[in-house]
C-alpha cells in the first residue's frame, strides 16, 4: 500500500465489526469494517467524499459515486470508472 | 546462463521442435485435425479466418499464420487449404519457405487432392516424414539472452496484482538483466496505467506511442456507446473484487517489472529489440497470446487469479496461480503457485526466482501442464469486417 491510498484490499474474508490492522505505506492504523468484505475486495480506510478519487497503489482507480465512510466496502456500487465510458459520451 | 534449445540454421532459437499442421482457411480445420490425430506428436490448431477478408485485415491473418509457420519453435509445417480461399495455402507456404529456406514446408489442397479423406492421407504422409526428421535434431546450450518471454494475465482477481503479477515482474526483470526480451501486451488492460509506462519509456517518441495506442484502444471502446465495464473488467474480475479498468490495469503492469520500456510495437509485429517491449494487443487472452507468439516469443508466462487452462499451440504457456486456493483447486492446469506471497510464506522476489527457474526448465524441454493436456488455442485479432 502507498501512504495516500484510501482503500485497502483484504487477503481473507473479513466479517462485520472486525477490526483490521493496516500498514498504509508506513502509517499504521486500525479500521473497524462496517460490513462483510469478501476475500480480495476493498474497504475504505478513510472517509471519502462523493466525487473524490479512490486511490490504490498510490494511483486513481475511480471516483466515489457517493460519500463512502471509513470501514465501508468499496466496489462497483460506490466506485465509478472514469475510463472507456462510451455510455457517458453518447448521452452528451 | 544457458538453457538447452534448438539453434536453427538462420541463428534463431526454438525451445520446441514441433511439426505443425495449420489451415490457411477455416475450411481446412477438419482436415488439419484429421492429419494431426494420426501422427503422434504432431500439433495443429484451428481458426475461423482466411476467406472473405479484405485489405489490412486479410494481411494480418496471413501475417499471423506465416509467423506461426516460421516460428523457431516449429521444425516443419504442413499448410492445408481448400483451394478457392482468399488466403491461399500455397502463398502462405511460399512465404514461410522464403523466410526459412531450411524448414520443411508442405502444402495440401483439399480440392486438388480429391476431398478430405485423400487430403488427410497426403497430410499424414508429409507430417510423418517431418516427425522422423525432427526427431534427429538435438538440443544444445543456448544463452538465456536468446529468450523472448510473452507475459499475460487472464481471469484476474484482486490478488493477481499483489502476488502473481509482481512476481512475474521480478522474473521479467531477471530475464532483461540477463539480456533477454519481455513482451508486455493487452493494451486494454493498461488503460489508466499508461502514464506509468510512458514515464519508463526510453525516448519521448516511445512515450508518445504509449498514449497513442491507449487512446486508439479507448476510442474503440467508447465508440460502442457503452460502459466498458460490460467487458472490462470482466464479470469474473468484478466478482473477484476488481472495481474498474484502472484498478485492473494498475495490477496488470506489475508483471512488466521495473525496466525501461524500449519500444511500443503493433499486433503480431516481430520483436527486434532486447529489453521490455509493449505489443499493442486486445485484452482477449487467446488473441493476445497469438499476437505475442507471432512476434517471436518462444515461451509465455500467464498469471491468473480465477484460473484458466488456455495455451498457445506452439509456445509453452506456464500458468502462475495468484492464490494457493486456486493452485489447489485447478492444480491440473496450474504450474507455479504465487499464493505464498498472499499467505506471507514467500516474498515477491522468492516467487519471481521460482518463475524464472520454471521458465528455464520449460525452455530446456520440461512440459507445461497445458502441453501435456493438449491445449492448442489460437485466435487472430480482427481489424475489419467479414465481407
Amino acid at each position: 500500500m502507498k501512504p495516500i491510498d484510501n482503500v485497502c484490499t483484504v487477503l481473507e474474508n473479513v466479517e462485520p465489526g472486525a477490526e483490521v490492522d493496516i500498514d498504509a505505506g508506513g502509517e499504521r492504523m486500525a479500521v473497524r469494517v462496517a460490513e462483510r468484505i469478501p476475500f480480495a475486495h476493498k474497504f475504505a480506510i478513510r472517509n471519502i467524499p462523493r466525487g473524490e478519487p479512490i486511490l490504490k497503489y498510490g494511483e486513481v482507480i475511480g471516483v466515489a459515486t457517493r460519500e463512502i465512510e471509513r470501514g465501508e466496502h468499496v466496489h462497483v456500487h460506490n466506485l465509478d470508472s472514469r475510463r472507456g465510458r462510451g455510455d457517458k459520451q453518447s448521452r452528451s | 546462463m544457458d538453457f538447452q534449445g534448438y539453434r536453427r540454421p538462420d541463428g534463431s532459437v526454438g525451445i520446441r521442435n514441433h511439426v505443425l499442421v495449420m489451415p490457411s482457411v477455416i475450411c481446412g480445420n477438419r482436415v488439419c485435425r484429421g492429419i494431426a490425430q494420426q501422427v503422434s506428436g504432431a500439433i495443429w490448431f484451428e481458426h475461423q479466418h482466411g476467406c472473405a477478408q479484405l485489405g489490412a485485415d486479410a494481411q494480418l491473418t496471413a501475417q499471423v499464420l506465416i509467423a506461426h509457420g516460421a516460428h523457431p519453435n516449429v521444425y516443419g509445417v504442413v499448410v492445408v487449404g481448400l483451394g478457392c480461399e482468399t488466403n491461399r495455402a500455397q502463398d502462405i507456404a511460399s512465404v514461410i519457405k522464403a523466410k526459412c529456406p531450411y524448414k520443411p514446408v508442405e502444402v495440401v489442397i483439399i480440392q486438388d487432392e480429391g476431398g478430405s479423406v485423400k487430403a488427410i492421407s497426403a497430410g499424414v504422409s508429409a507430417a510423418r516424414r517431418m516427425m522422423a526428421e525432427a526427431s534427429l535434431v538435438r538440443r544444445e546450450a543456448v544463452d538465456v539472452s536468446e529468450l523472448i518471454l510473452g507475459t499475460e494475465c487472464g481471469s484476474s482477481d484482486a490478488c493477481s496484482g499483489i502476488s502473481a503479477n509482481p512476481a512475474l515482474g521480478s522474473a521479467s526483470d531477471m530475464l532483461i538483466d540477463a539480456g533477454g526480451s519481455v513482451i508486455l501486451a493487452e493494451t486494454t488492460e493498461l488503460i489508466g496505467a499508461e502514464h506509468l509506462m510512458a514515464a519508463r519509456a526510453v525516448s519521448q517518441k516511445v512515450a508518445n506511442r504509449c498514449y497513442e495506442v491507449i487512446n486508439r484502444c479507448e476510442a474503440g471502446a467508447t465508440a460502442m456507446g457503452v460502459d466498458m465495464r460490460g467487458s472490462q473488467p470482466t464479470p469474473g474480475n468484478i466478482e473477484g473484487g476488481l472495481s474498474s479498468i484502472e484498478e485492473k490495469s494498475l495490477g496488470c503492469i506489475f508483471k512488466a517489472g521495473s525496466k525501461p520500456l524500449q519500444d511500443v510495437i503493433e499486433y503480431a509485429a516481430p520483436v527486434l529489440k532486447k529489453g521490455l517491449i509493449w505489443m499493442d494487443t486486445p485484452g482477449q487472452d487467446i488473441e493476445q497470446i497469438t499476437g505475442m507468439v507471432s512476434g517471436g516469443c518462444q515461451v509465455v508466462v500467464f498469471t491468473t487469479g480465477h484460473g484458466t487452462p488456455t495455451a498457445s499451440p506452439i509456445a509453452p504457456t506456464i500458468k502462475v496461480a495468484a492464490t494457493s486456493a486456486l493452485f489447489e483447486r485447478m492444480n491440473d492446469n496450474m504450474d507455479v503457485n504465487a499464493g505464498t506471497v498472499i499467505s506471507g510464506d514467500e516474498s515477491v522476489s522468492d516467487v519471481g526466482e521460482r518463475i524464472f527457474r520454471e521458465m528455464m526448465e520449460v525452455a530446456s524441454g520440461k512440459l507445461t501442464k497445458a502441453e501435456i493436456l493438449g491445449f492448442n488455442d489460437f485466435a487472430i485479432k480482427r481489424i475489419g469486417p467479414t465481407i
